[in-house]
Protein backbone atom coordinates (compact mmCIF):
# COMPACT_ATOMS: atom_id res chain seq x y z
CA UNK A 1 0.00 0.00 0.00
CA UNK A 2 2.60 2.63 0.40
CA UNK A 3 3.24 3.28 -2.89
CA UNK A 4 0.12 3.72 -4.88
CA UNK A 5 -1.01 7.49 -3.88
CA UNK A 6 -1.10 8.49 -7.57
CA UNK A 7 -3.26 6.95 -10.02
CA UNK A 8 -1.07 5.49 -12.92
CA UNK A 9 -1.94 8.52 -15.18
CA UNK A 10 -0.50 11.00 -12.98
CA UNK A 11 2.72 13.04 -14.10
CA UNK A 12 4.23 14.12 -11.01
CA UNK A 13 5.52 17.46 -12.23
CA UNK A 14 5.08 20.96 -12.06
CA UNK A 15 3.72 23.07 -14.31
CA UNK A 16 1.05 25.89 -14.79
CA UNK A 17 -1.83 23.23 -15.22
CA UNK A 18 -0.55 21.07 -12.91
CA UNK A 19 -1.06 23.77 -10.00
CA UNK A 20 -4.54 24.99 -11.11
CA UNK A 21 -7.53 24.20 -8.68
CA UNK A 22 -9.04 21.10 -9.85
CA UNK A 23 -12.67 21.71 -9.92
CA UNK A 24 -11.44 24.53 -12.51
CA UNK A 25 -9.61 21.98 -14.84
CA UNK A 26 -12.74 19.27 -14.65
CA UNK A 27 -15.08 22.31 -15.62
CA UNK A 28 -12.98 23.07 -18.32
CA UNK A 29 -12.53 19.76 -19.23
CA UNK A 30 -16.14 19.27 -19.40
CA UNK A 31 -16.91 22.27 -21.08
CA UNK A 32 -14.11 21.92 -23.80
CA UNK A 33 -15.27 18.30 -24.34
CA UNK A 34 -18.86 19.38 -25.08
CA UNK A 35 -17.85 21.87 -27.50
CA UNK A 36 -16.40 19.58 -29.55
CA UNK A 37 -18.61 17.09 -29.42
CA UNK A 38 -21.45 19.83 -30.72
CA UNK A 39 -19.60 20.87 -33.62
CA UNK A 40 -20.62 19.55 -36.88
CA UNK A 41 -18.69 16.48 -38.21
CA UNK A 42 -17.69 18.35 -41.86
CA UNK A 43 -16.10 21.65 -40.54
CA UNK A 44 -12.64 20.04 -40.23
CA UNK A 45 -10.95 23.49 -39.89
CA UNK A 46 -12.24 23.51 -36.63
CA UNK A 47 -11.06 20.30 -35.53
CA UNK A 48 -7.55 21.34 -36.40
CA UNK A 49 -8.18 23.91 -33.98
CA UNK A 50 -9.05 21.90 -31.31
CA UNK A 51 -6.14 19.65 -31.75
CA UNK A 52 -4.04 22.73 -31.84
CA UNK A 53 -5.36 23.90 -28.53
CA UNK A 54 -5.00 19.62 -26.79
CA UNK A 55 -1.35 20.83 -28.00
CA UNK A 56 -1.16 23.61 -26.88
CA UNK A 57 -1.72 22.72 -23.29
CA UNK A 58 -0.35 19.63 -23.70
CA UNK A 59 3.18 21.76 -24.00
CA UNK A 60 2.16 24.09 -21.56
CA UNK A 61 1.63 20.78 -18.71
CA UNK A 62 5.02 19.51 -20.02
CA UNK A 63 3.22 16.34 -20.81
CA UNK A 64 5.43 14.48 -23.77
CA UNK A 65 3.44 13.93 -27.07
CA UNK A 66 4.67 10.32 -27.28
CA UNK A 67 3.23 9.96 -23.73
CA UNK A 68 -0.41 11.38 -24.76
CA UNK A 69 -0.69 9.68 -28.05
CA UNK A 70 0.39 5.76 -26.18
CA UNK A 71 -2.14 6.45 -23.29
CA UNK A 72 -4.71 7.36 -26.36
CA UNK A 73 -4.90 3.72 -27.71
CA UNK A 74 -7.34 3.14 -24.98
CA UNK A 75 -9.95 4.44 -27.32
CA UNK A 76 -8.71 1.62 -30.21
CA UNK A 77 -12.48 -0.52 -30.41
CA UNK A 78 -14.10 2.89 -31.35
CA UNK A 79 -11.35 3.45 -33.88
CA UNK A 80 -12.20 0.26 -35.23
CA UNK A 81 -15.44 0.91 -35.38
CA UNK A 82 -15.04 3.80 -36.79
CA UNK A 83 -12.81 1.88 -39.68
CA UNK A 84 -15.86 -0.56 -40.48
CA UNK A 85 -18.25 2.19 -41.03
CA UNK A 86 -17.20 3.17 -44.66
CA UNK A 87 -17.75 -0.52 -45.74
CA UNK A 88 -20.97 -1.03 -44.05
CA UNK A 89 -22.72 2.36 -44.21
CA UNK A 90 -25.99 3.10 -46.94
CA UNK A 91 -26.01 5.96 -48.97
CA UNK A 92 -23.99 7.34 -51.86
CA UNK A 93 -20.69 5.49 -52.64
CA UNK A 94 -17.52 7.12 -53.59
CA UNK A 95 -15.19 4.71 -55.25
CA UNK A 96 -11.29 5.33 -53.51
CA UNK A 97 -8.14 2.80 -54.45
CA UNK A 98 -11.20 0.15 -55.66
CA UNK A 99 -13.32 0.19 -53.01
CA UNK A 100 -16.13 1.25 -52.88
CA UNK A 101 -16.74 3.32 -49.87
CA UNK A 102 -19.89 5.09 -48.30
CA UNK A 103 -19.91 8.74 -48.08
CA UNK A 104 -22.66 8.50 -44.54
CA UNK A 105 -19.90 6.01 -43.53
CA UNK A 106 -16.62 8.04 -43.87
CA UNK A 107 -18.16 10.79 -42.29
CA UNK A 108 -19.34 8.94 -39.29
CA UNK A 109 -15.47 7.32 -39.33
CA UNK A 110 -14.06 10.58 -39.02
CA UNK A 111 -16.67 12.01 -36.65
CA UNK A 112 -16.09 9.72 -33.91
CA UNK A 113 -12.40 9.19 -34.71
CA UNK A 114 -12.08 13.40 -34.71
CA UNK A 115 -14.38 13.49 -31.31
CA UNK A 116 -13.16 10.44 -29.49
CA UNK A 117 -9.54 11.23 -30.01
CA UNK A 118 -10.02 14.67 -28.70
CA UNK A 119 -11.96 13.90 -26.03
CA UNK A 120 -9.60 11.06 -24.85
CA UNK A 121 -6.70 13.57 -25.32
CA UNK A 122 -8.43 16.24 -23.11
CA UNK A 123 -9.09 13.80 -20.65
CA UNK A 124 -5.81 12.16 -20.33
CA UNK A 125 -4.70 15.95 -19.88
CA UNK A 126 -6.53 16.11 -16.99
CA UNK A 127 -5.19 12.99 -15.54
CA UNK A 128 -1.80 13.63 -16.26
CA UNK A 129 -1.74 16.89 -14.42
CA UNK A 130 -4.38 15.92 -11.23
CA UNK A 131 -3.64 13.27 -8.31
CA UNK A 132 -6.37 11.58 -6.73
CA UNK A 133 -6.79 13.34 -3.98
CA UNK A 134 -7.07 16.58 -5.95
CA UNK A 135 -9.79 15.45 -8.18
CA UNK A 136 -11.72 13.95 -5.48
CA UNK A 137 -11.55 17.44 -3.56
CA UNK A 138 -12.67 19.17 -6.86
CA UNK A 139 -15.43 16.79 -7.43
CA UNK A 140 -16.63 18.12 -3.60
CA UNK A 141 -15.66 21.61 -4.21
CA UNK A 142 -18.37 21.26 -7.31
CA UNK A 143 -21.11 20.25 -4.58
CA UNK A 144 -20.72 16.38 -6.42
CA UNK A 145 -22.98 14.36 -3.16
CA UNK A 146 -21.01 13.57 -0.27
CA UNK A 147 -22.27 9.90 -0.76
CA UNK A 148 -20.27 9.88 -4.08
CA UNK A 149 -17.13 11.61 -3.03
CA UNK A 150 -16.89 8.78 -0.01
CA UNK A 151 -17.52 5.95 -2.18
CA UNK A 152 -14.75 7.16 -4.89
CA UNK A 153 -12.25 7.67 -1.86
CA UNK A 154 -12.46 4.20 -0.77
CA UNK A 155 -12.51 3.02 -3.57
CA UNK A 156 -9.13 4.54 -5.20
CA UNK A 157 -7.90 3.62 -1.61
CA UNK A 158 -9.45 0.20 -1.75
CA UNK A 159 -7.69 -0.45 -5.22
CA UNK A 160 -4.60 -0.48 -3.69
CA UNK A 161 -5.63 -2.92 -0.58
CA UNK A 162 -7.27 -5.05 -3.59
CA UNK A 163 -4.08 -4.98 -5.78
CA UNK A 164 -1.62 -5.80 -2.59
CA UNK A 165 -3.77 -8.64 -1.40
CA UNK A 166 -4.27 -10.80 -4.84
CA UNK A 167 -0.19 -10.52 -4.66
CA UNK A 168 0.13 -11.65 -1.55
CA UNK A 169 -2.14 -14.57 -2.73
CA UNK A 170 -0.46 -15.23 -5.75
CA UNK A 171 2.68 -15.39 -3.67
CA UNK A 172 0.79 -18.00 -1.56
CA UNK A 173 0.01 -20.02 -4.37
CA UNK A 174 3.09 -19.78 -5.78
CA UNK A 175 5.03 -20.83 -2.68
CA UNK A 176 3.00 -24.03 -2.43
CA UNK A 177 3.81 -25.46 -5.86
CA UNK A 178 1.52 -23.47 -8.07
CA UNK A 179 2.43 -23.53 -11.91
CA UNK A 180 1.22 -20.10 -13.40
CA UNK A 181 1.00 -20.98 -16.85
CA UNK A 182 -1.63 -18.74 -18.10
CA UNK A 183 -4.75 -20.81 -18.41
CA UNK A 184 -4.18 -22.09 -15.01
CA UNK A 185 -3.73 -19.12 -13.61
CA UNK A 186 -7.15 -17.87 -14.41
CA UNK A 187 -8.67 -20.98 -12.94
CA UNK A 188 -6.69 -20.33 -10.06
CA UNK A 189 -7.61 -16.49 -9.45
CA UNK A 190 -11.13 -17.17 -10.41
CA UNK A 191 -11.42 -20.04 -7.75
CA UNK A 192 -10.23 -17.38 -5.55
CA UNK A 193 -12.10 -14.53 -6.29
CA UNK A 194 -14.55 -14.76 -3.43
CA UNK A 195 -11.66 -15.16 -0.97
CA UNK A 196 -10.26 -12.11 -2.16
CA UNK A 197 -12.38 -9.67 -1.74
CA UNK A 198 -13.12 -11.47 1.98
CA UNK A 199 -9.57 -10.87 2.56
CA UNK A 200 -9.90 -7.43 1.01
CA UNK A 201 -12.94 -6.34 2.91
CA UNK A 202 -11.74 -7.37 6.34
CA UNK A 203 -8.35 -5.39 5.63
CA UNK A 204 -10.39 -2.42 4.57
CA UNK A 205 -12.81 -2.90 7.45
CA UNK A 206 -9.90 -2.77 9.93
CA UNK A 207 -8.32 0.65 7.74
CA UNK A 208 -11.68 2.10 7.79
CA UNK A 209 -12.59 1.44 11.41
CA UNK A 210 -8.95 3.37 12.13
CA UNK A 211 -9.99 6.62 10.42
CA UNK A 212 -13.10 6.26 12.14
CA UNK A 213 -11.49 6.37 15.61
CA UNK A 214 -8.97 8.87 14.23
CA UNK A 215 -12.08 11.11 13.70
CA UNK A 216 -13.26 10.92 10.34
CA UNK A 217 -16.59 11.76 9.60
CA UNK A 218 -16.79 11.11 5.90
CA UNK A 219 -15.28 14.04 4.71
CA UNK A 220 -11.27 13.92 3.96
CA UNK A 221 -9.62 17.28 5.69
CA UNK A 222 -7.89 19.64 3.05
CA UNK A 223 -4.47 20.60 4.35
CA UNK A 224 -4.58 23.91 2.72
CA UNK A 225 -7.92 24.74 2.44
CA UNK A 226 -7.36 26.76 -0.70
CA UNK A 227 -10.18 27.19 -3.48
CA UNK A 228 -9.79 28.61 -6.52
CA UNK A 229 -9.41 31.94 -7.23
CA UNK A 230 -10.94 34.20 -9.63
CA UNK A 231 -7.68 34.49 -11.70
CA UNK A 232 -7.35 30.69 -11.53
CA UNK A 233 -11.33 30.57 -13.04
CA UNK A 234 -10.09 33.22 -15.75
CA UNK A 235 -7.05 30.74 -16.34
CA UNK A 236 -9.10 27.75 -16.91
CA UNK A 237 -11.62 29.38 -18.90
CA UNK A 238 -8.72 30.45 -21.85
CA UNK A 239 -9.05 27.09 -23.16
CA UNK A 240 -13.05 26.09 -23.78
CA UNK A 241 -13.78 29.92 -24.66
CA UNK A 242 -11.18 29.46 -27.70
CA UNK A 243 -12.72 26.28 -28.30
CA UNK A 244 -16.35 28.27 -28.15
CA UNK A 245 -14.90 30.68 -30.31
CA UNK A 246 -13.68 28.43 -32.99
CA UNK A 247 -16.72 26.63 -33.24
CA UNK A 248 -18.43 30.02 -33.38
CA UNK A 249 -16.40 30.97 -36.18
CA UNK A 250 -16.49 28.59 -38.45
CA UNK A 251 -20.58 27.70 -37.64
CA UNK A 252 -21.00 31.34 -38.57
CA UNK A 253 -19.06 31.17 -41.57
CA UNK B 1 -19.65 -5.42 -35.99
CA UNK B 2 -17.81 -3.94 -33.51
CA UNK B 3 -20.14 -4.54 -29.89
CA UNK B 4 -17.53 -2.16 -28.80
CA UNK B 5 -15.98 -1.74 -25.21
CA UNK B 6 -19.41 -1.16 -22.66
CA UNK B 7 -17.86 2.61 -22.11
CA UNK B 8 -19.53 4.47 -25.19
CA UNK B 9 -16.98 7.00 -26.39
CA UNK B 10 -17.58 11.08 -27.60
CA UNK B 11 -18.81 11.52 -30.39
CA UNK B 12 -20.62 7.83 -30.79
CA UNK B 13 -24.09 9.30 -30.11
CA UNK B 14 -25.34 12.85 -31.03
CA UNK B 15 -25.66 15.85 -28.62
CA UNK B 16 -29.26 16.20 -27.66
CA UNK B 17 -29.57 12.47 -27.30
CA UNK B 18 -26.51 12.71 -24.94
CA UNK B 19 -27.52 15.63 -23.20
CA UNK B 20 -31.41 13.79 -22.57
CA UNK B 21 -29.46 10.85 -20.94
CA UNK B 22 -27.42 12.98 -18.96
CA UNK B 23 -30.39 14.66 -17.62
CA UNK B 24 -32.00 11.35 -17.05
CA UNK B 25 -29.05 9.83 -15.41
CA UNK B 26 -28.34 12.82 -13.22
CA UNK B 27 -32.49 12.21 -12.10
CA UNK B 28 -31.79 8.20 -11.19
CA UNK B 29 -28.54 9.62 -9.35
CA UNK B 30 -30.28 12.20 -6.89
CA UNK B 31 -32.99 9.39 -6.31
CA UNK B 32 -30.10 7.08 -5.18
CA UNK B 33 -27.95 9.64 -3.38
CA UNK B 34 -31.24 10.41 -1.59
CA UNK B 35 -32.30 6.64 -0.94
CA UNK B 36 -28.64 5.31 -0.26
CA UNK B 37 -27.27 8.13 2.09
CA UNK B 38 -29.97 5.74 4.53
CA UNK B 39 -28.21 2.92 3.87
CA UNK B 40 -24.82 4.24 3.91
CA UNK B 41 -23.67 3.11 7.73
CA UNK B 42 -20.40 2.13 9.42
CA UNK B 43 -20.79 -1.35 7.65
CA UNK B 44 -21.66 -0.32 4.27
CA UNK B 45 -18.88 2.54 3.72
CA UNK B 46 -15.86 0.36 3.59
CA UNK B 47 -17.83 -2.46 1.91
CA UNK B 48 -19.46 0.26 -0.68
CA UNK B 49 -15.97 1.69 -1.76
CA UNK B 50 -14.42 -1.90 -1.78
CA UNK B 51 -17.24 -3.00 -4.00
CA UNK B 52 -16.72 0.04 -6.48
CA UNK B 53 -12.95 -1.02 -5.95
CA UNK B 54 -13.61 -4.50 -6.90
CA UNK B 55 -15.75 -3.27 -9.63
CA UNK B 56 -12.72 -1.15 -10.96
CA UNK B 57 -10.23 -3.91 -11.28
CA UNK B 58 -13.06 -6.43 -12.67
CA UNK B 59 -13.79 -4.07 -15.49
CA UNK B 60 -10.56 -3.90 -16.47
CA UNK B 61 -10.54 -7.55 -17.65
CA UNK B 62 -11.77 -7.15 -21.45
CA UNK B 63 -13.20 -10.51 -22.64
CA UNK B 64 -12.03 -10.53 -26.60
CA UNK B 65 -15.21 -12.89 -28.06
CA UNK B 66 -14.72 -12.13 -31.40
CA UNK B 67 -11.39 -10.64 -33.29
CA UNK B 68 -12.19 -6.83 -32.38
CA UNK B 69 -15.00 -7.51 -30.24
CA UNK B 70 -14.92 -7.09 -26.82
CA UNK B 71 -16.76 -5.93 -23.76
CA UNK B 72 -16.16 -6.09 -20.09
CA UNK B 73 -17.43 -6.90 -17.22
CA UNK B 74 -20.25 -4.50 -15.54
CA UNK B 75 -20.39 -5.50 -11.82
CA UNK B 76 -23.89 -4.11 -11.64
CA UNK B 77 -25.78 -7.13 -10.13
CA UNK B 78 -22.72 -7.95 -7.71
CA UNK B 79 -23.48 -4.23 -5.82
CA UNK B 80 -26.89 -4.85 -5.97
CA UNK B 81 -26.56 -7.99 -3.92
CA UNK B 82 -23.93 -6.74 -1.62
CA UNK B 83 -24.78 -3.31 -1.05
CA UNK B 84 -28.14 -3.11 -2.24
CA UNK B 85 -29.81 -0.84 -5.54
CA UNK B 86 -29.21 2.15 -4.47
CA UNK B 87 -25.67 2.39 -3.05
CA UNK B 88 -25.09 -0.07 -5.67
CA UNK B 89 -25.82 2.15 -8.56
CA UNK B 90 -24.01 4.55 -7.17
CA UNK B 91 -21.05 2.48 -6.98
CA UNK B 92 -20.94 1.65 -10.17
CA UNK B 93 -21.47 5.42 -11.54
CA UNK B 94 -18.61 6.17 -8.73
CA UNK B 95 -16.22 3.65 -11.40
CA UNK B 96 -17.52 5.12 -14.18
CA UNK B 97 -16.93 8.93 -13.51
CA UNK B 98 -13.60 7.91 -12.05
CA UNK B 99 -12.35 5.87 -15.01
CA UNK B 100 -13.84 8.78 -16.91
CA UNK B 101 -11.91 11.56 -15.35
CA UNK B 102 -8.78 9.84 -14.54
CA UNK B 103 -8.32 7.01 -17.06
CA UNK B 104 -10.15 8.58 -20.11
CA UNK B 105 -12.13 5.72 -20.79
CA UNK B 106 -15.25 6.59 -22.01
CA UNK B 107 -16.18 9.94 -23.35
CA UNK B 108 -16.98 12.73 -20.84
CA UNK B 109 -20.61 13.69 -22.99
CA UNK B 110 -21.07 9.98 -23.22
CA UNK B 111 -20.66 9.88 -19.20
CA UNK B 112 -24.98 10.05 -18.86
CA UNK B 113 -25.11 7.10 -21.33
CA UNK B 114 -22.79 5.63 -19.76
CA UNK B 115 -24.14 6.09 -15.87
CA UNK B 116 -28.04 4.68 -17.43
CA UNK B 117 -27.14 1.83 -19.31
CA UNK B 118 -24.23 0.53 -16.67
CA UNK B 119 -25.42 1.62 -13.47
CA UNK B 120 -29.09 2.79 -13.71
CA UNK B 121 -30.33 -0.07 -15.73
CA UNK B 122 -27.71 -2.47 -15.58
CA UNK B 123 -28.04 -2.62 -11.88
CA UNK B 124 -32.10 -2.25 -11.87
CA UNK B 125 -32.23 -5.26 -14.17
CA UNK B 126 -29.86 -7.25 -12.07
CA UNK B 127 -31.86 -6.34 -8.11
CA UNK B 128 -35.43 -6.80 -9.54
CA UNK B 129 -34.29 -10.04 -11.14
CA UNK B 130 -32.47 -10.51 -7.18
CA UNK B 131 -35.32 -9.79 -5.39
CA UNK B 132 -37.88 -11.72 -7.32
CA UNK B 133 -36.32 -14.81 -7.52
CA UNK B 134 -34.74 -14.91 -3.65
CA UNK B 135 -38.89 -15.00 -2.83
CA UNK B 136 -39.27 -17.64 -5.92
CA UNK B 137 -36.44 -20.13 -5.06
CA UNK B 138 -36.34 -22.50 -1.85
CA UNK B 139 -34.19 -21.14 1.33
CA UNK B 140 -31.03 -23.19 0.41
CA UNK B 141 -27.55 -22.01 -0.13
CA UNK B 142 -27.92 -22.77 -3.65
CA UNK B 143 -30.80 -20.49 -4.25
CA UNK B 144 -28.63 -17.31 -3.53
CA UNK B 145 -25.53 -18.43 -5.78
CA UNK B 146 -28.16 -19.45 -8.91
CA UNK B 147 -29.75 -16.15 -8.25
CA UNK B 148 -26.43 -13.90 -8.53
CA UNK B 149 -25.60 -16.03 -11.72
CA UNK B 150 -29.00 -15.45 -13.65
CA UNK B 151 -29.20 -12.04 -12.35
CA UNK B 152 -25.67 -11.24 -13.94
CA UNK B 153 -26.35 -12.77 -16.97
CA UNK B 154 -29.73 -10.84 -17.59
CA UNK B 155 -28.60 -7.58 -16.29
CA UNK B 156 -25.79 -7.19 -18.69
CA UNK B 157 -27.60 -8.34 -21.39
CA UNK B 158 -30.12 -5.87 -20.60
CA UNK B 159 -27.45 -3.03 -20.39
CA UNK B 160 -26.54 -3.58 -24.08
CA UNK B 161 -29.42 -3.16 -25.32
CA UNK B 162 -29.67 0.24 -23.86
CA UNK B 163 -26.79 0.99 -25.67
CA UNK B 164 -28.72 -0.41 -28.57
CA UNK B 165 -31.61 1.70 -27.78
CA UNK B 166 -29.29 5.01 -27.54
CA UNK B 167 -27.96 4.73 -30.45
CA UNK B 168 -31.42 4.52 -32.62
CA UNK B 169 -32.08 7.56 -30.73
CA UNK B 170 -28.78 9.41 -31.62
CA UNK B 171 -26.50 7.20 -33.50
CA UNK B 172 -24.23 9.24 -35.62
CA UNK B 173 -23.90 6.89 -38.30
CA UNK B 174 -26.56 4.42 -40.41
CA UNK B 175 -25.64 1.12 -39.27
CA UNK B 176 -28.16 -1.73 -39.45
CA UNK B 177 -29.84 -1.16 -36.00
CA UNK B 178 -31.07 -5.11 -36.02
CA UNK B 179 -26.77 -6.10 -36.82
CA UNK B 180 -25.96 -3.70 -33.71
CA UNK B 181 -28.80 -5.45 -31.40
CA UNK B 182 -28.04 -8.70 -32.20
CA UNK B 183 -24.11 -8.93 -31.98
CA UNK B 184 -24.51 -6.61 -28.72
CA UNK B 185 -27.07 -9.44 -27.19
CA UNK B 186 -24.59 -11.89 -28.48
CA UNK B 187 -21.55 -10.94 -27.04
CA UNK B 188 -22.79 -9.89 -24.01
CA UNK B 189 -24.44 -12.88 -23.44
CA UNK B 190 -20.38 -14.81 -23.33
CA UNK B 191 -19.59 -11.51 -20.96
CA UNK B 192 -22.77 -12.27 -18.49
CA UNK B 193 -21.76 -15.48 -18.60
CA UNK B 194 -18.39 -14.50 -17.26
CA UNK B 195 -19.40 -11.91 -15.20
CA UNK B 196 -22.10 -14.68 -13.61
CA UNK B 197 -19.22 -17.00 -12.37
CA UNK B 198 -17.41 -13.90 -10.82
CA UNK B 199 -20.67 -12.59 -9.17
CA UNK B 200 -21.75 -15.86 -8.16
CA UNK B 201 -18.68 -17.27 -6.47
CA UNK B 202 -17.76 -13.74 -4.94
CA UNK B 203 -21.36 -13.62 -3.42
CA UNK B 204 -20.85 -17.16 -2.68
CA UNK B 205 -17.87 -17.27 -0.25
CA UNK B 206 -19.16 -13.76 1.11
CA UNK B 207 -22.46 -15.60 2.45
CA UNK B 208 -20.86 -18.36 4.06
CA UNK B 209 -18.38 -16.47 5.86
CA UNK B 210 -20.14 -12.86 6.56
CA UNK B 211 -23.60 -12.91 5.86
CA UNK B 212 -23.94 -9.95 7.52
CA UNK B 213 -22.52 -8.22 4.53
CA UNK B 214 -24.61 -9.61 2.16
CA UNK B 215 -27.86 -6.72 1.45
CA UNK B 216 -29.51 -8.55 -0.48
CA UNK B 217 -30.00 -11.37 2.44
CA UNK B 218 -30.03 -8.28 5.44
CA UNK B 219 -34.08 -7.27 3.06
CA UNK B 220 -34.83 -10.06 1.44
CA UNK B 221 -34.65 -13.21 3.59
CA UNK B 222 -33.92 -11.39 7.11
CA UNK B 223 -38.04 -12.61 8.22
CA UNK B 224 -37.48 -16.21 6.82
CA UNK B 225 -34.29 -16.52 9.26
CA UNK B 226 -35.85 -15.34 11.98
CA UNK B 227 -38.70 -17.71 11.97
CA UNK B 228 -36.41 -20.63 10.71
CA UNK B 229 -34.57 -20.06 14.44
CA UNK B 230 -37.32 -19.11 16.37
CA UNK B 231 -39.03 -22.29 15.46
CA UNK B 232 -35.70 -24.19 14.52
CA UNK B 233 -37.91 -26.79 12.73
CA UNK B 234 -34.64 -27.11 10.12
CA UNK B 235 -31.25 -27.41 12.08
CA UNK B 236 -29.51 -29.52 9.03
CA UNK B 237 -30.29 -25.79 6.86
CA UNK B 238 -30.36 -23.14 9.36
CA UNK B 239 -27.43 -21.08 8.00
CA UNK B 240 -23.87 -21.57 8.24
CA UNK B 241 -22.48 -23.62 10.97
CA UNK B 242 -19.15 -22.28 10.47
CA UNK B 243 -19.60 -18.61 10.27
CA UNK B 244 -16.91 -17.14 12.07
CA UNK B 245 -17.70 -14.93 15.20
CA UNK B 246 -17.49 -12.15 12.80
CA UNK B 247 -21.24 -12.64 12.26
CA UNK B 248 -22.41 -12.06 15.69
CA UNK B 249 -22.82 -8.58 14.92
CA UNK B 250 -26.03 -8.70 12.52
CA UNK B 251 -28.26 -11.70 13.05
CA UNK B 252 -27.98 -12.19 16.66
CA UNK B 253 -30.77 -9.34 17.57
CA UNK B 254 -33.41 -10.44 15.77
CA UNK B 255 -32.92 -13.59 16.44
CA UNK B 256 -33.31 -12.57 20.46
CA UNK B 257 -36.33 -10.74 19.16
CA UNK B 258 -38.16 -13.28 17.52
CA UNK B 259 -37.70 -15.64 20.51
Amino acid sequence: MGAGHAHPLYLDQASLVHRLAPEVKIVATVLFTVVVVVTPREEFAAFAGYAALVAAVAAVARVRPLWLLKRATIELPFVLLAVVLPFAGHGERVTWLGMSLSVDGLYGAWNIFAKGTLGVLASLLLAASTTTRDLIRGLDRLRCPQVITQIATFMLRYLDVLTAEARRMRIARLSRGHDPRFLWQVKAFAVGVGALFLRAFERGERVYLAMVSRGYTGRLPAPDGSTATAGQWAAGAVVPLLAGAIAMAVVLR
Amino acid sequence: MDAVAMHIANGIVNGPVSAAFAALAAAALTVCVARGRADLDDRLAPLAGLVAAFIFAVQMLNFQVLPGVSGHLLGGTLAAILVGPWVGALCVSTVLIIQCLLFADGGLTALGLNITNMAVVGTAAGYLLVAALLRLLPRKRYALTLTAFVASVVSVVVASQGFVFEYWLGGTTELSLSTIAGSMAGAHVLIGVGEGLITATTVATVAAVRPDLVYALRRLRAPARTAAAAASAQPATSELPAATSATAGAPEPTVDGAA
